[in-house]
């Protein structure tokens, strides 16, 4: 390992976010502020998560966390809907919250001299928000069309279908952004039931980076959100999510389309796994380093049956799912799953090469000025960093973690997860006769 | 501190005619070059649709000394990022690198500007590869109506095609004609070089020289683009298709990007859908206070509304786009344009619209000024429709947009005989129609 780590590329590591050059605090009500500056331009970043994602919803209530995060900024105590977005759109600025599985999150950005207009916001439709009825119900009408558009999108479709195969039993198998008929029953009640329910100071990170110093920056947080002593949930853990019994396959037609959409894998590694680097620079050698790794060079470069072949790692707090898509015409779909199927028996079947693995390390070494070149980039690191607790000296330490890495952790990660014999296989194109 | 946007830029013509661009920047340590070939689907005819597209895709088939699969592999492993794009007007090449490690990307450009192999088994590979992107477009109703419009917009001139080219083409087009294509265009005279980071002027135009300056330059390939015709009349495009949402587009005339109308036309844009960038790698910001948004979404009628000015060598559209809640006919949509766009006739907008579009116009320009790969983007990009002077002076020609010039462009463009109005009718009944 250590003759190899001699050909990976050198960084500059006092370049990289540290504990020297990131500030962090806690607030006294519980609110983790980091900041790093960069003056490069007259502009800041501020982006942010709290626990109250679709976990925290029931079923019945699919897509509230997101709709009520949505709907903050439709109103608040102090100010109308029309109000709201004109004190930001008049700057220049931008400010817009979602929800996923695990969190609520927000992000904004805007010329440093604004900083305290973006925050108050922040602390003003955190705390106070009024989900009034008219805007809530536009709301809706807003995510009932994009719910229309997605049951129409083929690779959408897969995915949910994907995910409906993966996760049986599991808060994964269900779409964060919920279904049209749960949305559509939603009223201005339950938005304000669940934010009274989860929002609040305890468990929210939020993340500066821009051209203000770091202490500046955090006393500009606690000016803003430093009073707000609700109590609130912390961040739910999910289960585990058990491996297929055998393979599942399941089809979706959707008329009118010309390409199918094809999704496989299973139930992948969560970020706190201790081999979880391992996975993902294995998961580059199979469907993403150069041209979408060797599914890319299978299933486009070699037998030209797709466009986009790849895949994917996506662990977080709990056991996202590990995954390869493509997009084939219907005739091809079967040519293309035998060999995404072949390229997983192999990749699990023997270690990676040594070439392939100095190449990936070299790569995730290589590419952390790119990554980390934007306000936006430093800010995703930092929330990265905090949210599964890598510590501030984690990116000076990534090049040694990824450098240890061997082609042994990647067959076992590789083996412990994915089981070719065992996937869920979801796809969603035109009807078989179209083909 | 520093502004990214400030720094002065060198500008080169090597003696064969390849334009070098030039931006020392030390924001971070990295360096982008974008290499810019003045060729798209506006140099294409019918039966060779999709061509600039396919050669774009072959230049990542390989040369006798860098094959096929050996760039990815040196470009990832060196933590660098690159990738390609064609469009009406250009092809361009990319590689954003640690700096270290830029010669990589100026060595691979040098030598496939002349030197790909076009291998016919690679074609004829690469031939189903492109089929099923174009199919995973048609997957899209948005992309199916766009199709049409611009073939009702242009009847004459040869942005009438989708880049990605007509299918019938994309079965019938033979190695020979994409080596010629490659041959006709692919050369330092009809190419721009831009390059931003952490360099020294000097010594980066030394290298840039050691490798292209060689290169036999010929002369820029002629074509002549054939003029549209005055439209006389407004034309209506309807498609259908198994899909719930409906969807309206309103596309006009636009100026070309050095008439001064175009600049009013930019704010006019930011007044009725918001602010965007003109680069595809750029920011944009949410348009909630937009008058169409207002008028549209506000309304009840549709679910999102955007507009899209682009900058092009030959006059193409200004396009206004809802997606229409489902349950509703397209043409509601087009009554609450039309109402819109008769009060922007019908008198001068405040001046605070009009502060509020410059400051939203500065503001993104600042954000865009931040990463290197934007930087030598625009190094480029600006040379394809005017010169690097057009972006540096964009804000201040934004800066000089009165309301009468608004009033002025908007009845100069907003012209419904000199309109396609197309409509996507969906043909599945809407599941929730509020």
């Amino acid at each position: 390992m250590a003759a190899k780590s001699k050909s990976l590329p050198k960084l500059d590591v006092s370049s990289l976010p540290s504990p020297e050059t990131i500030a962090r605090s806690q607030l006294e009500n519980g609110i983790v502020v980091l900041a790093r500056a960069n003056f490069a331009s007259p502009s800041v970043v501020i982006a942010g998560y709290l626990p109250a994602g679709a976990l925290f919803e029931s079923p019945e209530l699919a897509g509230l966390a997101d709709m009520t995060a949505s709907a903050l900024m439709r109103g608040t105590e102090q100010r109308s809907f029309h109000e709201i977005y004109q004190s930001i759109e008049s700057i220049g600025a931008s400010l817009r919250f979602g929800a996923s599985s695990h969190a609520a999150s927000f992000r904004g950005k805007s010329l440093v001299a604004d900083l305290d207009v973006i925050l108050n916001l922040i602390a003003e439709v955190l705390t106070e928000p009024t989900f009034p009825k008219k805007a809530v119900e536009q709301l809706q009408g807003e995510h009932l069309t994009g719910l229309a558009l997605r049951d129409q999108d083929t690779r959408a479709v897969a995915g949910m279908t994907f995910d409906a195969l993966a996760y049986p039993n599991h808060p994964y198998s269900i779409p964060s952004d919920g279904y049209r008929e749960t949305v559509a029953a939603f009223k201005r009640k339950d938005l304000k039931a669940f934010h009274k329910r989860t929002y609040g100071p305890s468990g929210l990170v939020l993340a500066i980076v821009g051209a203000i110093e770091p202490q500046a920056a955090i006393e500009r947080v606690r000016q803003a959100l430093g009073g707000w002593a609700t109590k609130r949930s912390t961040m739910l853990m999910v289960p585990d999510a058990p491996a297929l019994a055998r393979t599942e396959r399941r089809s979706v037609e959707l008329a009118g389309k010309t390409q199918a959409d094809l999704v496989l894998g299973c139930p992948g590694p969560r970020r706190s796994e201790p081999d979880y680097l391992a996975a993902a620079l294995g998961n580059s050698v199979l469907g993403r380093f150069g041209l979408m790794g060797r599914i890319g060079d299978s299933v486009r470069e070699r037998a030209g049956l797709a466009y986009y072949a790849y895949s994917s790692l996506n662990g977080g707090i709990g056991p996202g799912p590990w995954q390869i898509a493509a997009g084939v015409n219907p005739a091809n779909v079967d040519r293309a799953l035998a060999l995404c199927v072949e390229e997983l028996e192999r990749f699990v079947g023997e270690p990676v090469t040594e070439d392939e693995l100095a190449d990936v390390q070299a790569n995730f070494i290589g590419r952390l000025p790119l990554q980390l070149e934007s306000n936006d980039g430093v800010a995703g690191a930092l929330l990265h960093v905090e949210r599964h607790d890598l510590g501030l000296d984690y990116y000076p330490r990534y090049p040694q973690l990824v450098a240890e890495v061997t082609r042994q952790q990647i067959q076992s990660v590789a083996g412990r997860f994915l089981d070719p014999a065992r996937l869920a296989v979801a796809i969603a194109g035109p009807p078989e006769k179209a083909a | 501190m520093s502004r990214a946007g400030d720094q002065p830029i060198s500008r080169t013509r090597l003696e064969n005619g390849l334009e070098v661009r030039l931006k020392e920047m030390r924001t971070a340590p990295l360096i982008s070059s974008w290499l810019w070939y003045r060729v798209g689907s506006r140099n294409e005819r019918p039966g060779t649709t999709g061509i600039s597209h396919w050669v774009e895709h072959m230049q990542f088939k390989g040369t006798p000394t860098f094959p096929a699969g050996v760039l990815d592999r040196a470009i990832s492993r060196d933590g660098g990022t690159w990738n390609a794009g064609t469009w009406l007007d250009w092809t361009v090449y990319y590689e954003t690198m640690p700096a270290g490690r830029i010669d990589l990307a100026l060595d691979l450009e040098a030598d496939r500007m002349v030197n790909s192999l076009f291998e016919p088994a690679e074609v004829e590979s690469e031939r189903t590869v492109i089929i099923s992107e174009r199919e995973g477009h048609e997957n899209e109703p948005g992309f199916r109506l766009d199709e049409e419009m611009q073939a009702a917009a242009f009847r004459v001139h040869s942005y009438h095609h989708e880049v990605i080219g007509d299918m019938a083409d994309l079965h019938a087009i033979t190695r020979d004609d994409l080596y010629a294509h490659y041959r006709n265009y692919y050369r330092p005279a009809n190419a721009v070089l831009a390059l931003a980071g952490d360099f020294e002027t000097e010594d980066m135009l030394e290298r840039v020289r050691q490798r292209f300056g060689s290169l036999d330059g010929g002369t820029a390939p002629a074509f002549e683009s054939r003029p549209e015709p005055p439209q006389r009349g407004e034309r209506q495009v309807v498609v259908e298709g198994p899909e719930e949402t409906p969807i309206l587009e309103v596309a006009y005339r636009a100026p070309e990007p050095t008439d001064s109308a175009f600049y009013a036309l930019a704010v006019l844009d930011s007044v009725l859908t918001g602010a965007s960038s003109f680069s595809p790698y750029g920011s944009g910001l949410s348009n909630k206070t937009s008058r169409l948004y207002r008028a549209l979404v506000e309304g009840g009628v549709a679910a999102a509304v955007s507009g899209g000015l682009a900058a092009t060598i030959d006059p193409y559209l200004y396009s206004l786009r809802a997606t229409i809640r489902p349950g509703q006919p397209p043409e509601v949509g087009l009554q609450v344009i039309d109402d819109e766009l008769a009060r922007l006739q019908d008198a001068p907008i405040s001046q605070d619209e009009v502060d509020k579009a410059i400051k939203q116009a500065k503001a993104i320009f600042a954000y865009d000024s931040e990463s290197i790969s934007n930087q030598a983007f625009w190094l480029g990009y600006s040379e394809m429709f005017a010169d690097y002077g057009w972006f540096e002076s964009y804000l201040d020609e934004i800066d000089k947009v009165t309301p009468e010039d608004l009033l002025r462009a908007a009845h100069q463009v907003l012209v419904p005989a000199q309109r396609v109005v197309g409509m996507f009718r969906p043909t599945l009944e809407a599941v929730n129609g509020r």
